[in-house]
């Protein structure tokens, strides 16, 4: 085990720990958010957001950035009429989908995403896209799902589009075992990921969300899916619908994580001790060293997370047993209980669970818990750091590539960067 | 519903936000669903605001909605009362809770809090974030200093002249474009010529300030969009006049000087006799030569857009090849001010066509919001930022105004600084085929991260670009020469040639017909 020896003796599990739960304000992103990394990741999909301007505005400003290339994204934006029954809210989506799909021919999987406005209303997007999917398929393949904030929280999005294009996948004929590995990864990480399961003989493997909509993997009984990232609650339950099986691990965050995640493949498929050491030894000690870099600004540094993203979980996991950080509250906007019941046994006993949010209160205890490290959204992080307060944006976790070995150091660097900053200045 | 790919403005509420976070003492309590709450980080990470704006949300959930969400917002209203201790209260929905119909204003008022209840009723599926900015402003001004207000009949009394005159300044609000640097300026002039700022709103503004705007002997609006209802408002009731001009630009600024000298009965002669701004010498320097019938395309806000025109005509000597605004309130101002230049006004608030427009007119300048600076980055035309929407570079660290002789200077650097240097011009034309002088080569002071992108872009988005069309057939000459013209004008010489061949019926463009094109087209 990667577990630095001081630690050990603090590392008792949490799994049947209470969870403190909120429900008051809450300061987090809806599931559209998830949009600014899925229109990057699968290149020929486009994602139409039925909903307000508040929408449009929510996904360009949280993308943090003013648009580059035309993105593939776009909302269509109800108005005053379409509310008052004046335009048929259908006769108007269809108009906008041929106006977008004339005007971008290489788009080959529309989305059409539900928000809170079409969600209060009622607009049945799946009535839509079946409508849709009749005039423009099979060309085309329109799906829904909704990534409004009155259903998901953040990333809670990408499990919603996940779980809309399971149905989706090909029926695997053969009687041989596949593995999918669910859940968006950068690019680099599916391919570090694609090379250690050939190099461990696991496979054929697949990747959801694929690159392009017409790559999806075949799934059957004999397919067994792994989750690298933890906030894909709907997905999972929709491919054991479809026969799948999970294979429980640690998510495959810091040289511990990766290991535990990649082992628990190898015992599905019964790969030998030898093989398995033979195949990880060296990015794993190449990890372990990148580790040690950053574990002697860390250790014993009190962490406090705000919920925001779901890995607020493995991510504490990680900081505690790799890196000796003490984690102090780890809020989640949601718990799920069996996908975390690896980690959850990883986790430190002494740290708070909080489930949901409070936001006022949970700003007066981590005040008083006065911790080196606050993990939060973008809302909180300049303020607090006004305060005297040092944070992370828990946004960057998500957008910068920090699961597997080779970014174990990447993701050690992005809790030690904030506190090495506040070293160096002296103004 | 609308296509929508980017907008240039958010949603009312986030209008009223801005207002809520400028003021001090008061608390927002917005019914709203969680997602909502990303418009904090405009403040805090845009604007590097050190505190949350003052909102609290009811982020009420789909469960919420077959119970009590009626229930939900008092409770938010309640607390965030309790926690935050506000002067005043302003209470509303965002477009999801409009649906909901719960009247946050009846529930505020029911609670019974012992401060002001400002509803605020913003209808977010037909308006936008400057309308809800004004509009709530408005509400403000008309809750605090109504009650202050004269009889109907009451004529405002000759100034007391043992006094110094006195305004407020009214508009510059959170998360405006350069509004801080604005106000600082502007109050320097003003006090320059002996006049004393009364109340600035909303930026600074407590409710008690606002109760004392009627004090004041006239009004300053620096920005109209937000600005000019509360202003008429202030006008009718209290009989202040107010001023016109909005000093962008060096003519403009000393037309306001004189503007509010006369409302003011001061002098103002000792402050326009000095030489205030760079901005004149500098233009007509041998230097500026080059500047004159730059091709300049702007877009923006009403206001921002319209002093850019005046600048660019007058007081830079550009020819203004195209002028529009995403304002609709303000679109009559924009398109009279496009037909003093002989050019439609472009207003939308779709910035494809706006992009298309641009492409179409291959100005050698674009003077825009952010989102015309990366249209003009995509097009390899050398841009300039003078309009909201904001982004983190429009709050620089420095001292950056747009108004008054100062903001003159700044609009001078920052509008020409991108542009390539007259000699420098002239080379890059001469010596065309020198290889590390050639398209892509940069103005030497503009950093490598700008990349002309032209025949990659012309490739990649055929709509946007003018390209042979499949009749008129480019001879391997003329298609050579024609790599020799300037990158940021070959797209309109292609365009131009190929009218002009295919307006006399010919199939082939040679050299001839390049130059014969040429000549018909100059200027």
């Amino acid at each position: 085990m990667t577990v630095h020896p001081a630690l050990a003796r603090s590392v008792q599990g949490c799994s049947d720990a209470p969870v403190l739960k909120e429900r008051g304000q809450r300061e987090v992103f809806c599931g559209l958010t998830g949009i600014v990394w899925l229109h990057r990741k699968v290149q020929d999909a486009f994602f139409l957001v039925v909903g307000s301007r508040t929408c449009a505005h929510l996904i360009q400003s949280a993308a943090g950035v003013m648009i580059f290339a035309e993105p593939r994204f776009a909302t269509a934006i109800m108005e005053e009429r379409d509310l008052a029954g004046l335009a048929d809210a259908h006769e108007e989506l269809d108009r906008i989908v041929g106006q977008l799909l004339e005007r971008r021919p290489d788009i080959k999987l529309l989305f059409l995403v539900g928000s809170c406005p079409s969600e209060v209303i009622k607009l049945d997007l799946s009535r839509a896209a079946a409508r849709l999917s009749a005039t423009y398929g099979p060309s085309v393949r329109i799906l829904n799902y909704s990534g409004s904030g009155i259903e998901t929280t953040f990333t809670q999005g990408e499990d919603a589009c996940l779980a809309a294009l399971v149905p989706e996948l090909p029926k695997a004929d053969g009687s041989e075992a596949s593995l999918i590995v669910v859940g968006a990864l950068a690019d680099v990480v599916e391919d570090q990921f694609r090379r250690l399961f050939d190099a461990l003989g696991i496979g054929p493997i697949a990747f959801l969300p694929p690159r392009c909509s017409t790559e999806l993997p075949a799934i059957g009984p004999r397919t067994r899916y792994l989750l690298a990232q933890p906030f894909l609650g709907d997905t999972a339950r929709a491919l054991e619908e479809r026969g799948a099986k999970h294979v429980a691990a640690p998510f495959p965050l810091g040289a511990e994580g990766t290991t535990q995640w990649l082992r628990a493949a190898a015992t599905a498929w019964k790969i030998d001790d030898q093989t398995f050491e033979a195949a990880i030894a060296a990015p794993r000690n190449r990890a372990q060293r990148a580790l040690e870099r950053h574990r002697f600004r860390l250790f014993g540094k009190r962490i406090f997370f705000f919920p925001d993203s779901q890995l607020e979980v493995p991510l504490a996991r990680f900081v505690a047993r790799e890196l000796g950080m003490r984690p102090i509250e780890i809020g989640s906007p949601y718990l799920h209980r069996r996908h975390l019941a690896a980690e959850l046994d990883l986790l430190p006993s002494d740290a708070v669970l909080s489930e949901g949010q409070d936001i006022e209160k949970q700003l007066d205890r981590c005040r008083t818990a006065a911790p080196d490290l606050v993990v939060c959204g973008l809302g909180l992080a300049n303020p607090l750091e006004a305060e005297g307060i040092t944070t992370k944006w828990s946004i960057e976790l998500l957008f910068t590539p920090i699961q597997g070995y080779e970014q174990a150091g990447d993701l050690a660097e992005l809790f030690a960067r904030p506190l090495v900053r506040r070293t160096r200045l002296e103004v | 519903m609308q296509l929508t790919l980017w907008t240039y403005e958010g949603p009312p509420h986030v209008g009223a936000m801005r207002i809520a976070t400028a003021m001090k003492g008061v608390h927002y309590v917005l019914h709203a669903p969680q997602g909502d709450t990303y418009a904090d980080l405009l403040f805090t990470m845009i604007e590097r605001r050190d505190r949350r704006p003052p909102v609290t949300y009811t982020t009420f959930q789909a469960r919420d909605l077959g119970g009590d969400t009626a229930e939900l917002f008092k409770t938010a209203a309640r607390e965030a009362f309790e926690r935050f201790k506000p002067d005043a209260l302003m209470v509303g929905a965002s477009c999801t809770a409009e649906l909901i119909q719960d009247d946050p204003g009846g529930l505020a008022r029911a609670l019974q809090l012992p401060v002001p209840v400002v509803a605020l009723e913003l209808p977010a599926y037909q308006k936008k974030e400057n309308w809800g900015a004004g509009e709530t402003f408005y509400r403000m001004v008309r809750t605090f200093a109504g009650p202050h207000a004269p009889g109907a009949d009451w004529q405002r009394p000759p100034r007391d002249t043992s006094q110094a005159p006195r305004c407020n300044i009214l508009g510059p609000t959170a998360l405006g474009f350069r509004h801080r640097d604005d106000l600082q300026e502007i109050t320097k002039l003003l006090g320059a010529i002996g006049i004393e700022v009364n109340v600035v709103a909303p930026l600074g503004a407590t409710p008690a300030d606002l109760a004392r705007l009627g004090e004041a002997d006239f009004n300053v609006v620096l920005y109209p969009e937000i600005a000019r209802t509360a202003t008429d408002w202030l006008t009718r009731t209290f009989k202040q006049p107010a001023t016109k001009t909005v000093p962008i630009g060096v003519g403009a600024t000393r037309e306001f000087i004189e503007e509010v000298a006369a409302l003011a009965g001061v002098d103002s002669s000792l402050l326009l006799s000095t030489d205030a701004s760079r901005l004149p010498w500098y233009s007509r320097s041998v230097d500026s030569t080059y500047l004159t019938g730059k091709r300049v395309f702007i877009f923006g806000d009403a206001t921002h857009a319209i002093a850019a025109a005046r600048i660019a005509t007058e007081e830079l000597g550009f020819a203004v090849v195209g002028l529009g605004t995403y304002s609709r309130e303000l679109g009559r101002e924009v398109r009279e001010a496009a037909n003093s230049y002989g050019i439609e006004a472009l207003v939308t608030d779709d910035y494809l066509e706006v992009e298309s427009a641009v492409a179409g007119l291959s100005p050698e300048l674009v003077l825009g919001t952010q989102m015309e600076r990366h249209i003009a980055k995509r097009l390899g035309i050398p841009s300039a930022v003078i309009s909201a929407p904001v982004h983190v570079q429009d709050f620089p660290a420095r001292y950056s105004p747009q108004m008054g002789f100062e903001g003159a200077n700044v609009i001078f650097d920052s509008w020409v600084h991108p542009l390539m240097m007259g000699l420098e011009e002239h080379l890059l034309a001469m010596f065309r085929e020198d290889f590390e002088f050639n398209d892509a080569a940069l103005p030497s002071h503009v950093d490598r991260g700008f990349t002309p992108l032209e025949d990659e872009a012309a490739a990649a988005s055929p709509p946007l670009f003018f390209r042979s069309g499949d009749k008129l057939a480019w001879h391997e000459d003329a298609e050579r020469e024609l790599q020799k013209i300037p990158f940021f004008v070959r797209g309109k010489a292609r365009r131009n040639t190929e009218g002009f061949a295919s307006e006399r019926g010919l199939t082939t463009i040679t050299l001839e017909t390049l130059y014969d094109a040429k000549s018909h087209y100059s200027r």
